[in-house]
């Protein structure tokens, strides 16, 4: 029998105990993190029991249709919360919208071509879920921090712009530093992945009883389809979000408070 | 020759306030001093002599020619604008002083330039962030010098000084304002400033109401 096999709900409870001492020690240093690990439980197990609904039954109906929604989906839901954080950016929708659907699209469809997986639900629905959310979380981190750069950095990009420089070059330092705080997290976790950290596809391909290589070459293909969707995400929003601060005649935009 | 500047009926707007209202006024060659009290819209109406800002209503016109009809990165090479503030854009003095010249892939003589502005070659490879304001300033003007522009804009060049690096920066501006042929135009808020660096004086009060 693989460990992973034959959970129970009493079994998931338990991992809450852990959970539960640290909001505990929380609530009692007046942290303020109780409430918010409470709802982060709460909602984990009701997004995820509902998700295992979703799967199985497209799992059971085997439907390339279902799982174009499915990830469509997805990309819309993960583009509304990165707008939500990356307010600062002037008329964000569309570089977030881009950015994810691009990123997701190409990873998805490089890894069905080469034949790594099948365009079947049990493959793609996972994978689309893996790769959309990281995009999303670099993309929102990117986005918010060009949009709190240029509004603390608009005297150095005026200065820029009032020696002939184009908005692009005048905003140039801002954007590195910008995508790299979207990027820098996950790049990291790949250099030091197998040293620091054991990854989650690892972790559980193991506890599912699947030989040690299987388990990373798959684990090797996730993280750089995730490497390769999240840069190109963040990449395609933030340069389509940077144009968004200037006006045609490579002026600074008056920006609204966030 | 048309006058070097000309305002038209200018209006600016700036987070739903006119600073600008109407804005009515010739700027000849030389230097010429637009003074007034603080938000009387005179830095606003700097950035509209090289782009940086676009009037809401009138025109802008150089030497005759809206500046509307110029490419505005062209137009900033022309007519350099010196912030009021310090905005270092490179870790050393040169890399600032080369800052324009490089986005052209010029290489420039950085040690002429300091030179200009009183500054001695040593300075080159120091960080810009790490001199004093007066300093800064100094490198501010080499480096909106070194586009070898036409009309230098100073915005209140001098505001964040005390006496004697105003007083530096004031004697390196007359300096160049003789020996080079470039236009200035100074915002200030300070009347005796202004006849100390400008030939011409031009108050708020009389170019907008």
């Amino acid at each position: 029998m693989s460990p992973a096999s034959n959970l129970s709900l009493a079994h998931v409870a338990a991992a809450l105990v852990l959970v539960a001492i640290a909001a505990a020690v929380s609530w009692w240093q007046r942290t303020g993190q109780a409430e918010d690990i409470g709802i982060a439980v709460l909602r984990s197990f009701l997004q995820l029991t509902a998700v295992g609904f979703v799967i199985r039954a497209i799992f059971e109906s085997d439907s390339r249709a279902f799982v174009f929604v499915l990830l469509a989906a997805m990309v819309a839901f993960a583009t509304w919360t990165a707008r939500r954080r990356a307010a600062g950016v002037p008329e964000g929708l569309v570089p977030i919208a881009l950015g994810l659907t691009v990123g997701a699209s190409a990873t998805i469809g490089l890894v069905v071509a080469v034949g790594i997986f099948d365009v079947e639900a049990r493959a793609l629905v996972p994978v689309g879920g893996m790769v959309i959310g990281n995009a999303m979380t670099a993309t929102a981190v990117a986005l918010n921090r060009l949009g709190d750069e240029m509004r603390r950095g608009a005297l150095e990009v005026e200065a820029a712009l009032a020696l002939g420089a184009t908005a692009r070059q005048a905003s140039a330092p801002l954007v590195r530093r910008s995508l790299g705080s979207g990027l820098i997290p996950l790049v990291d976790q790949t250099k030091t992945t197998g040293v620091v950290f054991f990854p989650g596809t690892m972790v559980g391909m193991l506890l599912a009883g699947a030989e040690p290589f299987d388990a990373v070459r798959l684990q090797l293909i996730l993280l750089y389809v995730l490497l390769g969707a999240v840069a190109m995400s963040s990449l395609i929003a933030v340069s389509l979000a940077q144009r968004r601060f200037f006006t045609p005649a490579q002026q600074l935009r008056e920006l609204p408070p966030v | 020759m048309p006058p070097l500047f000309t305002l038209e009926d200018v209006w600016l707007e700036r987070d739903g306030v006119d600073v600008l209202r109407g804005a009515t006024a010739e700027i000849s060659d030389g230097a010429t001093a637009l003074l007034g009290p603080s938000g009387s819209g005179k830095s606003s109406l700097l950035r509209l002599l090289n782009r940086l800002a676009e009037p809401s209503r009138g025109r802008v016109l150089l030497r005759g020619e809206d500046v509307r009809s110029t490419d505005p990165i062209a137009l900033r090479r022309r007519v350099a604008l010196v912030p009021q503030l310090p905005a270092p854009l490179a870790e050393t003095v040169a890399g600032d002083v080369a800052y324009g010249p490089r986005l052209l892939g010029r290489e420039i003589d950085v040690g002429a330039l300091l030179g200009q502005v009183s500054l001695d070659r040593s300075y080159a490879d120091r960080p810009t962030a790490r001199l004093s304001v007066g300093e800064q300033q100094r490198v501010m003007l080499a480096r909106a010098l070194a586009l070898d522009p036409e009309v230098l804009l100073l915005d209140e060049p001098t505001s964040a000084l005390d006496e004697a690096a105003r007083d530096a920066v004031e004697a390196t501006i007359v300096r160049l304002r003789d020996t080079l042929n470039v236009s200035l135009i100074l915002v200030t808020h300070d009347a005796a400033q202004a006849g100390r660096l400008a030939r011409n004086v031009l108050r708020m009060e009389d170019v907008a109401s």
